[in-house]
């Protein structure tokens, strides 16, 4: 018997297959590390668990994990909004070549955009030695970590937002021009409202990203503990003093501060998908 | 109050999208811009609103004789009707139609009562009372557009612009719409200027036709005056049916297939008519369309009422002869 | 030149200015300081034999990791764009798990894992196979920070193909794999280079995910950005200036030639 699928569709058990198929290469590659971060943890049980968590030194970690990100989430959201507006309702010259600019961070190592600051703030650094002389410290200390985590998370608000408002044209900014709206008003009560849900979401992956940047903010912090140890620092100096299970109990804060960002995004999605996506 | 352009160039980059423009469009006028896509009316109706800037030179925009070139779009005093409606769609029906009112400088903007009663008003007017607590898309393609129209009206705009107002719409609102904003006009006698790229909508609607041919105005006039004297062979083929006859290598007549006169073949006289053959004949409806095949092998269409066509009692095959009368350009 | 939006002045001059301050004044400054060091030491530097070891690894790996997961990728996409099944949703989700997942949680967990007595580890090392500590665990790792992105630029194009083409196809008696085969993969081509793209460059300068599972053995599993850190903990700030610059080029080479390759495949298929 011929099968009866539609033609655009496989025979069901080349889709059962493929689907066992993709479900295996997320469970193993994907679902299983998550399992394993909280396995882990709790692998001494919960008394261990919670003790890690409560040391005083992880706790400065997340101070100042929280201050960094509280900085530079900030800033960078700023400068989403403004790049994305920028080459999304004008059309100049070099325009490409600023979105090419936006793009940089992607193609560079963490640890050479940590660099890139020791080797002008550092002390051997072009203003290293002025530094020095009128005693602010930057390397080795939070604006070090605070820069280097703005170097590598700023693209991430204006690459959510220049996709979704080229999308959205002008038309509407346009019409409130002809209203006679002014551009703070135009801004507050036409652009935002429809771009709030990308907009969420392109801070949350920032914030997750700079919550958990490692590579760039290893080289600039110095890894001076209970004072410029971050989250993933802190993890990493008890990985490698083989406090495992307190390692891996730093590391589920990381890991559910990851699973909110990705449930959210998924709700926004969802939402957006019901009020934005709908056929007129 | 009036609009007048004068000599307005615009090019994108090196495409010239308008080319020494000049156009007067009458106080309390209906005026339609009418052209094929490319043609420069949508960009010309952008630089009456102040959404586009013409090229620097000596192109100007006037309203009521005031040149208006440099006042920012906010300023100008337009009611903009965008091509799909721009409705805010965040905001309610009502927050649409009053937000030009909330934009006004705290100084004489109105007090919030008053701009409710003002909506209503306005939603009177466009015929969608009730209508203020929706939003956008719950409403049909016909109710935005209205929506749209009496937003950009709640500014008191000193002229109407209006880009494909029927665009979007299907046939049957499309035809109400129409009528519907003719008698509109009439009422509030706003100066308005919208742009349509069909022509049956441009003849039925307009008291002025503005057609437009690649970045340039073709001709003006009433839809009697650019239907009957059509200035170039362009605006002969763009308004409504026409036959482009060769007479010979290099002159053609054009005739629009209702002058053309029909008679037996037997009445044929060689000094004034052609002969010629009905290939197909379609009947449905009051005019007849026939398709017929000249005796050089041309083919044209020739339109009679139904009542001439049973009179002639004419059928696939007949011979006939036709009038084409003088030659037209 | 007068526009009809407002902020076009603010935007221009806070964009450029921050993109300056944060982006082009440090790289430039590290080129400034490489290019200080002079031809011979650049040459002496660049081809030692553990920089050459180093870069081998971090190119291969990359390379290969971003090849599988285009392979990977193009299966999970095209199961969550076209099926239809329970969980898929929640599937769909966990995709962008090692996009939010600090690289540092993933490089302990994949050790973990890995590793001779982890879970997956134990049953390789029964066959003789050792992950972590070797290149291969270099592998794994870089394999699943890229695999996301294959899939998420897979997905809208998947979306958008339309069902009209493959209908085409089926009534001209294209069977269901020449279709794919034939129609629907050179469509997806440039979606999967770019993927493959990305998901190459990211790996390259890959550094928290990959320091635990490596081992970090020189001249057998030490990556480059690794190399920089311990040329910065000795302060040989020039030297790490220079392999910073070296991988910034090729990379920024190899991001090029595959653009322009992509642009040629565009091409044709528009």
């Amino acid at each position: 018997m011929s099968s009866t699928h539609h033609v655009t569709t496989e025979s069901k058990p080349v889709r059962l297959l493929l689907i066992a198929a993709a479900a295996f290469i997320l469970g193993l590659f994907l679902l299983l590390p998550l399992v394993a971060v909280f396995a882990e943890a709790l692998r001494r049980g919960w008394e261990l668990f919670l003790a890690s968590l409560k040391e005083e030194e992880a706790w400065s970690a997340v101070k100042l994990t929280l201050m960094a990100a509280g900085l530079s989430v900030p800033l960078n959201t700023l400068f989403g909004l403004s790049a994305a507006w920028l080459v999304t309702k004008f059309r100049f010259r070099g325009r490409a070549f600023l979105l090419s600019l936006i793009d940089l961070p992607f193609a560079v190592s963490p640890v050479i955009a940590g660099l890139v600051w020791v080797l002008l703030f550092g002390a051997h650094g072009w203003f290293g030695p002025w530094l020095a002389e009128h005693d602010i410290r930057i390397i080795f200390a939070l604006p070090g970590i605070v820069i280097a985590t703005v170097f590598v998370t700023f693209p991430f608000v204006a690459r959510e937002l220049i996709p979704l408002m080229e999308s959205q044209g002008s038309d509407q900014e346009e019409a409130a021009v002809t209203l006679g709206a002014g551009g703070w008003r135009i801004f507050r009560s036409v652009t935002l409202p429809s771009i709030k849900w990308g907009l969420m979401y392109g801070v949350l992956l920032c914030n997750a990203r700079a919550m958990g940047e490692f590579g760039a903010v290893s080289v600039v912090s110095g890894h001076i503990r209970g004072e410029t140890n971050t989250l993933p620092l802190h993890i990493e100096v008890l990985y490698n003093e083989y406090q495992f299970s307190a390692a891996f109990a730093c590391a589920t804060i990381l890991a559910l501060l990851a699973l909110v960002t990705l449930g959210i995004k998924s709700l926004v999605e969802h939402l957006s998908g019901h009020s934005s996506n709908g056929r007129h | 109050m009036s609009i007048t352009i004068r000599s307005i160039h615009k090019t994108f980059g090196s495409y010239k999208a308008l080319e020494d423009v000049s156009l007067d469009v009458p106080d309390g006028s209906l005026t339609a811009l009418l052209g094929p896509s490319g043609s420069g009316k949508t960009t010309l109706l952008r630089i009456v609103a102040g959404l586009e800037f013409a090229d620097d030179g000596p192109g100007k925009v006037l309203f009521h004789g005031e040149d208006v070139s440099g006042v920012p779009a906010g300023k100008r005093g337009v009611g903009f009707v965008f091509q799909h409606y721009a409705l805010f769609k965040h905001m309610t029906v009502g927050e649409n139609i009053g937000f030009g009112l909330t934009t006004l400088p705290r100084s004489n903007r109105p007090k919030k009562a008053e701009i409710g009663d003002r909506v209503r008003e306005l939603l009177k007017l466009v015929k969608l009372e009730g209508l203020e607590k929706r939003r956008p898309h719950e409403l049909s393609g016909g109710q935005r557009q209205r929506v749209a129209l009496a937003r950009a009206l709640a500014i008191k705009p000193k002229v109407l612009l209006l880009d494909e107002p029927f665009g979007a719409l299907d046939a049957q609102v499309r035809k109400d719409l129409r009528r519907w904003l003719r008698i509109f006009h009439d009422e509030i006698g706003l100066t308005t200027l919208f742009v349509t790229h069909d022509q049956e909508e441009a003849l039925e609607l307009a008291d002025q036709v503005v057609v437009m041919r690649n970045a340039r105005i073709e001709q003006v006039g009433s839809p009697q005056e650019i239907y009957d004297q059509p200035r170039s062979p362009f605006v002969y083929e763009f308004l409504g049916n026409v036959n482009k006859v060769a007479l010979n290598e290099d002159s053609n007549q054009y005739i629009r297939p209702h002058e053309i006169e029909v008679c037996f073949a037997a009445e044929h006289d060689p000094a004034s008519g052609r002969l010629a053959k009905i290939q197909h004949l379609f009947s449905a409806g009051p005019v007849a369309t026939l398709t017929v095949r000249l005796d050089d092998g041309q083919f044209l269409d020739v339109e009679l009422s139904r009542k001439q066509l049973d009179d002639l009692a004419l059928d696939v095959g007949d011979e006939i002869s036709l009038k084409l009368g003088s030659a037209a350009p | 030149m007068k526009r009809v939006l407002p902020g076009f002045g603010l935007t221009m001059g806070f964009t450029v200015a921050y993109l300056g301050l944060v982006v082009l004044i440090p790289l430039v400054a590290l080129f400034i300081k490489a290019a200080g060091i002079g031809w011979h030491e650049w040459l002496e530097i660049l081809t030692s034999p553990r920089v050459l070891a180093a870069a081998k690894l971090t190119f291969g790996a990359s390379f290969c990791a971003a090849l599988l997961s285009s392979v990977t990728g193009l299966l999970v996409a095209w199961v969550l764009v076209r099926y239809e099944f329970p969980g898929r949703r929640f599937l769909d989700g966990m995709v962008d798990l090692p996009f939010a997942l600090p690289t540092a949680v993933a490089g302990i967990t994949l050790t973990a894992i890995y590793a001779p007595n982890g879970w997956i580890g134990e049953h390789l090392a029964k066959h003789g196979i050792q992950a972590a500590y070797n290149p291969l665990g270099v592998f794994i790792a870089l394999t699943f920070i890229g695999f996301p992105f294959v899939v998420r630029t897979l997905q809208p194009v998947m979306e958008d193909l339309g069902k009209e083409v493959e209908e085409a196809a089926a009534t001209l008696g294209a069977g269901r794999w020449t279709v794919f085969w034939r129609v629907i993969l050179p469509m997806l081509v440039p979606a999967l280079i770019t993927g493959f793209t990305l998901a190459f460059a990211r790996a390259i300068g890959e550094y928290g995910s990959v320091v635990f599972i490596s081992g970090n053995l020189p001249m057998k599993t030490e990556i480059l950005p690794l190399l920089i850190v311990s040329q910065l903990e000795q302060f040989k700030y020039g030297a790490a200036a220079v392999i910073a610059a070296g991988m910034l080029i090729v990379s920024f080479a190899l991001l090029f030639l595959i653009n322009l390759l992509q642009r040629r495949l565009d091409w044709q298929h528009r």
